[in-house]
C-alpha cells in the first residue's frame, strides 16, 4: 500500500473536501475571532506540515552526516 | 508505617525477586507485584507522612492528587513493560525495571528536598544501567554520556537544594519559583536536564534510540514524566517556562522529518510531546495544571505503546531504520494494527487519549489568550508528522520485501493493554479526568473541537502525500542527523586533543630547559668557572668587535676544545684563601665600622 498511488491520494483528497465543506455548517466557538473562519485549521495543516517539510529540507546539508560519524 | 511506604517497597521487592526467577514465574511474580503496588496507590489516604529522622530534619512521603496521577502511570507502564520483556532470557533489565520505577516513584513522592535528591540520583544509576543492557558498544558510550549529562543536572540540583535550605531553614519540597535568585536557577537547571528542555535535551536522542527494545520502554516513561512533576511542583506559573516549552515543541520538527531511525524519531517527538506539558506548566493555572498531568498520563501509554510497536518490528527485522523498512503490514498487521492506535492517539485524533489531554492545554492556552503560544501549539500539531512517518514508512511504503513473523505473544499481550488504555481513555475521558489534581468540568467532544482537529489532521496527511507524490519529499537515506550532543561527542575532543597539543609543547620546552640544557651547562660551567666565565664574555665581545672576527673565533674554539684542561695557573689554592681573606676583611669592615 503505498498513499502516493491516485486512488488513495484521492480517496483522502475526498475525505478533506468533504470535511471542509462540512466545515461551513458546523457551528463554532472561535476564541480569537480568526480561528472561526472556515477552513482556518485545514489550511493551517496543509501550510504546518508543508512548511516544517520545506524548512527540513532547507537546513538537511547542514547537519546530515553519513552514519559512522561517531565511531563509537 | 509500612502500609504507606508500601508502593516503593513492593517495587524494591520486586527487583530482589527479580534476581532469583526466570521464565513464566518471574512473569507471574511481575504482574504480582505490579498489581500490588496499584492496589497499595489505590488505598494510600491522601496526606503527608513522616518517614525517618536524618540529621535533624525529618523526611518525609507525601502523596496528593498531584503525585498520584504520575504513580498510576508509572505502575501501569512498569507493567506493560515487564510483559513486554518477558522473553529475555536475563533478568538484568527487570531488576533495574523494578528499581529505575521505585526510584521514580520516590521522587514523585518526595516531600523533602533530601529524599528526592536521592532517588532522583538512584533514577539515574538505576537508567544508566537500563542502557548499558544492551550491550552494544554505542549503548555503553552513551551509558556514560547520559550518566556524566545527569551528574551536572544532579549537582546543580544538589547545590540548588543547599542553598535553598540555607535561605528558607526548611528543606520541605513544595513551590519553589524564581524568588531565590540563583537557588531557583540552579534547582531549574537540575530539572531542566531531566525534562530534555533544549538545549539540554541532547542526552535523550543520544541515548535511547541504543538502548534494547525492552529498555526503552522503561526510559521514555520514568525520568523526563518525574521532572515533568518536579517542575509541575515547584515552578508551576514561571512563564519562561511557556517560551522553553514552545521551544521544545519546535525545535525537535526538522529532525523529525529528517531522522532515518525510527526510534530517533521518537524520541524526538517524546522532546516535542513534553514541550506541550512544559507549556501548561508554565501558564499554572488549574486548568493548565491539570492538562500537563492529563498529558504526561497519555503520553507515558502511547509513546510506551509506539516504542513497543516498533521495538517488535526491531526484533524480528533487526532494524529500526526507514531504509531497511517498508510494506511490514502483510506479514505484522496486529503490530501495524496497534502503531496505528499509538500513533492516532499521539496525534491526538478524536476518540483516542492524546486528543483527551491535548485539548485541555490548548484551552489553557486559549483561556489565557496567549495568542502566540496557541498559534505555536497549532503550527507544531501541524508540522510535527511523526505521526504519520513512524507507522507508514514501517509498516507501508514501498515493500522492502521482507516477511518477518508476528511480534511474540507477551509483546502483543503488552502492545494490546497499552492500546486498550489509549482507546478507553479517548473514548472514556472522564475516567482520566477524575483523577486530575484539580477538579474541572471540562468536555473535549464538543462538535466544533472534533471539527478543529480532524481538519487540521487531514490536512497534514493530504500535505504529507503531496509531498511523497511530489517527489520532493527528503529521500531517506543511512545517515546521522547531528544534533546538539555533536558538541561533546566532536568538538570536545577535538579542542582537548589541541589544547593537549599546546601544553605538550610546553612541557617539552621547560623539559628540555630545566632538566636538560641548564644542568649541563651547569657542569660545564663548573669544570672550570673562571675559564666558562672567560669563553662566554669573549663571545659577546666578539659580537662587538668591529673587525678581526676570524682570528677571534678561532681562539674561542681553541679555548673551548682545551676547555678545562688548561685550568689557569694563577687560579691556585693559595690565591682562593686570599680571595676569601679579602671578603672576610670587607665583611668585617662593614660590621664593626659602617
Amino acid at each position: 500500500m503505498n498513499i502516493t498511488k491516485s486512488r488513495f491520494l484521492k480517496f483522502f483528497a475526498g475525505i478533506a473536501v468533504l470535511l471542509v465543506i462540512l466545515d461551513f455548517v458546523i457551528p463554532k466557538k472561535p476564541h480569537f475571532g480568526w480561528d472561526g473562519i472556515p477552513s482556518f485549521f485545514a489550511l493551517f495543516g496543509l501550510l504546518g506540515c508543508f512548511i516544517s517539510v520545506l524548512i527540513a529540507k532547507v537546513v538537511r546539508f547542514m547537519i546530515i552526516r553519513e552514519e559512522e560519524y561517531y565511531d563509537d | 508505617m509500612i502500609s504507606f511506604i508500601s508502593p516503593l517497597v513492593v517495587f524494591f521487592i520486586g527487583a530482589l525477586l527479580m534476581l532469583f526467577l526466570k521464565n513464566t514465574v518471574r512473569l507471574v511474580c511481575c504482574v504480582i507485584v505490579c498489581i500490588a503496588a496499584f492496589m497499595c496507590l489505590l488505598n494510600i489516604p491522601q496526606g503527608v507522612y513522616p518517614i525517618v529522622e536524618f540529621w535533624g530534619y525529618t523526611l518525609i512521603l507525601r502523596f496528593d492528587a498531584l503525585s498520584l496521577p504520575f504513580a498510576y502511570a508509572f505502575v501501569i507502564a512498569t507493567l506493560i513493560g515487564m510483559i513486554y520483556s518477558h522473553h529475555l532470557k536475563s533478568s538484568k533489565e527487570h531488576f533495574w525495571g523494578f528499581v529505575y520505577a521505585a526510584s521514580v516513584m520516590g521522587a514523585v513522592f518526595a516531600g523533602d528536598l533530601i529524599t528526592l535528591f536521592v532517588f532522583w540520583e538512584l533514577m539515574t544509576i538505576a537508567a544508566m544501567f537500563i542502557i548499558w543492557a544492551s550491550k552494544t558498544k554505542a549503548a555503553q558510550g552513551a551509558g556514560f554520556r547520559y550518566l556524566l549529562v545527569h551528574l551536572f543536572g544532579g549537582l546543580c540540583l544538589l547545590a540548588g537544594i543547599i542553598m535553598k535550605v540555607h535561605y528558607t531553614g526548611s528543606i520541605e519540597f513544595g513551590y519553589v519559583g524564581m524568588d531565590l535568585g540563583i537557588a531557583s536557577w540552579l534547582m531549574l537547571i537540575g530539572f531542566m536536564v531531566n525534562a530534555a528542555i533544549p538545549p539540554l535535551h541532547a542526552w535523550l536522542t543520544d541515548a535511547y534510540p541504543k538502548a534494547s527494545i525492552t529498555g526503552i520502554i522503561f526510559l521514555s516513561a520514568f525520568t523526563t514524566k518525574a521532572a515533568v512533576y518536579v517542575l509541575a511542583r515547584a515552578f508551576a506559573g514561571t512563564e519562561l517556562l511557556i517560551i522553553l516549552g514552545a521551544v521544545m515543541m519546535v525545535y525537535p520538527l526538522i529532525f523529525i522529518v529528517l531522522e532515518n531511525d525510527l526510534r530517533r524519531v521518537l524520541s524526538y517527538s517524546l522532546i516535542n510531546q513534553i514541550g506541550f506539558m512544559i507549556v501548561a506548566i508554565g501558564i499554572g493555572t488549574p486548568l493548565a495544571i491539570n492538562g500537563a498531568v492529563a498529558h504526561a498520563f497519555v503520553h507515558i501509554i502511547y509513546k510506551a505503546l509506539l516504542f513497543m510497536s516498533i521495538g517488535a518490528v526491531m526484533y524480528r527485522v533487526g532494524s529500526s531504520k526507514v531504509t531497511d523498512l517498508g510494506g511490514l503490514y502483510r506479514t505484522m498487521p496486529l503490530t501495524m494494527i496497534f502503531c496505528v492506535i499509538g500513533a492516532l492517539s499521539i496525534s491526538a485524533f478524536p476518540l483516542f487519549s492524546g486528543f483527551a489531554a491535548k485539548s485541555v492545554i490548548v484551552s489553557a492556552v486559549a483561556e489565557e489568550h496567549l495568542t502566540y503560544v496557541w498559534l505555536t501549539i497549532m503550527f507544531v500539531s501541524a508540522g510535527a508528522i511523526y505521526w504519520i512517518k513512524v507507522p507508514y514508512f514501517a509498516f507501508f511504503n514501498k515493500d522492502s520485501g521482507k516477511r518477518p513473523k508476528e511480534a511474540p505473544l507477551n509483546m502483543k499481550v503488552a502492545m494490546g493493554i497499552a492500546a486498550l488504555i489509549c482507546v478507553v481513555v479517548g473514548i472514556l475521558p472522564s475516567v482520566l479526568y477524575d483523577i486530575l489534581p484539580y477538579s474541572m468540568n471540562y468536555m473535549p467532544y464538543e462538535l466544533s473541537n472534533v471539527m478543529k482537529q480532524l481538519l487540521l489532521l487531514s490536512f497534514v496527511f493530504l500535505a504529507f502525500s503531496l509531498w511523497l507524490k511530489s517527489g520532493y519529499y527528503p529521500k531517506e537515506r543511512r545517515s546521522e542527523i547531528l544534533d546538539l550532543d555533536w558538541i561533546y561527542r566532536k568538538l570536545a575532543p577535538i579542542v582537548v586533543s589541541f589544547a593537549g597539543k599546546g601544553v605538550l609543547w610546553v612541557y617539552r620546552r621547560l623539559n628540555y630547559i630545566f632538566l636538560d640544557w641548564l644542568p649541563s651547562m651547569l657542569i660545564w660551567m663548573s669544570k672550570s668557572p673562571a675559564l666558562a666565565l672567560k669563553i662566554w664574555f669573549s663571545k659577546l665581545v666578539m659580537y662587538f668587535m668591529p673587525f678581526g672576527w676570524e682570528e677571534a673565533r678561532s681562539a674561542i674554539e681553541k679555548a673551548e676544545k682545551e676547555y678545562p684542561a688548561n685550568v689557569l695557573p694563577h687560579w691556585s689554592m693559595s690565591s682562593s684563601i686570599a680571595f676569601m681573606i679579602i671578603l672576610l676583611t670587607l665583611y668585617l669592615v662593614d660590621y664593626y665600622f659602617l
